[in-house]
């Protein structure tokens, strides 16, 4: 089965500086994999790297069929990204946010109206985007990511923000992603909340992935991080 | 989604934040206003030399307005990582161009259709041969519109992009001011058979920037 992420000697500069220095990662479909690492080691460059909003300045990569080298655009429609901000318009509502998004990426209405249940922001559904608080925007995020139905979700520090039913509902989409066969690549300080449902551990330290090469057999298997000599 | 129907979303998106927030009617609009004002105190009281000049003052005030225009487009986009998200959104750059533009195009639009009133009353000013004015305006609008999308996403990701626009932005629609002006000259004239020229003169430039705009704005879009 083909790999959904596959990284090799991958370099991304910021500037001069090299934020991912040399890393080899795979992901396969259905994997859930945790990253791990300081602040300023990389985690959110990886992620943006695979999302494709960053460029592969060395190496080679392959994120769901398409070569980074040569496209970074062909792939988006197919990942769900949570990241710091929302991306979302302050002056649309929640619903005009969540409807945009989702038609941008082809997805219908309903599912649209779906993730809006699922992640009860249905009372909020016509406010604006500027009066939601931290965990209400990263509510809707989620709710992006998940509307748009990815084979790749990349989620950066998910938990930030969320309170108790939101960390449940994030707790159901890395469940439900890993029944579905999807793959997710997340980042987070908050290694306790992730860890039950990862496969993999990779942890990231001056822009070098360490334990990232080998794929665990069986999807959504808590592991002990795995930090190898690269 | 064809390219239509994602440019229609994006369309959509902009003008609806634009009705929200109220920058055209509370912002741009006082302030094309007060321009016409400024000119009409710093020219002369004498009503012929405004009627005179009226079609550059008019066009002048646009070019401005335009401005705002972009810079109001594209700080959209700088909020809350919007840029990312509509990179992310796996819309085609030309769609998110072609979006972008007739946003801009109907907001300037808009504009216009007020500010003639001003100038018709301020300046006292018969507009003699409508044809050519309107079409005139509507082609140099489109022409300002894709060329001030182009430019405005060129300058997005620098932090000093609501000065770097007018400096790129004002040399590009240079063409623009010439011909508007003259065809609304023309056209106040009553002499409509000189305008047309300067309408097709317009309807070069702007199908010559939405071209250029729906082939470059997609790699611009990846490095702003």
């Amino acid at each position: 089965m083909p790999l959904v992420v596959r990284l090799r000697s991958a370099v991304c500069l910021l500037g001069r500086f090299p934020a991912l220095a040399g890393v080899d990662l795979d992901v396969a479909p259905g994997e859930t994999v945790l990253l791990s690492g300081g602040n300023g080691a990389g985690k959110t460059t990886l992620l943006r790297l695979v999302a494709g909003l960053l460029p592969l300045h060395q190496g080679d990569g392959e994120v769901l069929g398409t070569d980074l080298s040569r496209d970074r655009r062909s792939h988006r429609r197919r990942i769900g990204f949570v990241g710091q901000d929302t991306g979302c318009y302050d002056d649309l509502t929640v619903r005009e946010n969540l409807r945009f998004a989702t038609k941008a990426a082809g997805a219908s209405t309903e599912a649209a109206d779906e993730a809006l249940a699922a992640l009860e922001l249905e009372r909020l559904a016509d406010v604006h985007h500027g009066k939601l608080s931290t965990g209400q925007r990263r509510r809707l995020g989620l709710a992006i990511a998940f509307a748009r139905h990815p084979d790749l979700f990349l989620l950066d520090e998910p938990h930030a923000g969320l309170d108790a039913p939101g960390r449940a509902y994030l707790d159901r989409v890395l469940a439900r992603a890993a029944q579905e066969g999807r793959s997710v690549l997340i980042a987070s300080h908050e290694l306790e909340l992730v860890r039950p449902f990862a496969t993999r551990e990779v942890v990231l330290t001056n822009g070098q992935a360490h334990g990232a090469l080998p794929v665990a057999p069986e999807p959504a298997a808590a592991l002990e991080p795995v930090e190898t000599t690269p | 989604m064809s390219v239509f129907q994602e440019a229609a979303l994006v369309a959509g998106k902009d003008l609806r934040i634009e009705a929200r927030a109220r920058v055209i009617s509370q912002q741009i609009l006082p302030f094309g206003l007060i321009v016409l004002l400024l000119f009409a105190f710093a020219l002369d009281p004498d009503r012929g030399v405004l009627q005179r000049v009226a079609p550059g003052l008019f066009w002048i005030t646009v070019l401005l307005a335009s401005l705002l225009g972009v810079s109001r487009a594209f700080s959209v986009e700088a909020e809350n990582g919007a840029r990312d998200g509509l990179r992310l959104s796996g819309l085609d750059g030309s769609s998110i161009f072609l979006g972008k533009a007739v946003a801009l195009a109907v907001e300037l639009l808009v504009f216009e259709a007020l500010l003639t009133v001003g100038v018709v009353v301020l300046f006292d000013v018969r507009l003699a041969s409508l044809p050519a004015l309107v079409l005139g305006t509507i082609a140099a609008t489109v022409g300002l519109a894709a060329a001030g999308t182009l430019y405005g996403v060129l300058a997005a990701g620098i932090r000093a992009r609501e000065t770097l626009v007018p400096v790129l932005l004002l040399p590009i629609v240079a063409p623009v001011l010439l011909g508007a002006t003259r065809a609304w000259e023309a056209s106040i004239d009553g002499v409509p058979g000189d305008a047309w020229p300067w309408v097709a003169l317009l309807g070069i430039f702007a199908v010559l920037f939405v071209g250029i705009g729906m082939l470059a704005f997609g790699p611009l879009l990846e490095e702003s």
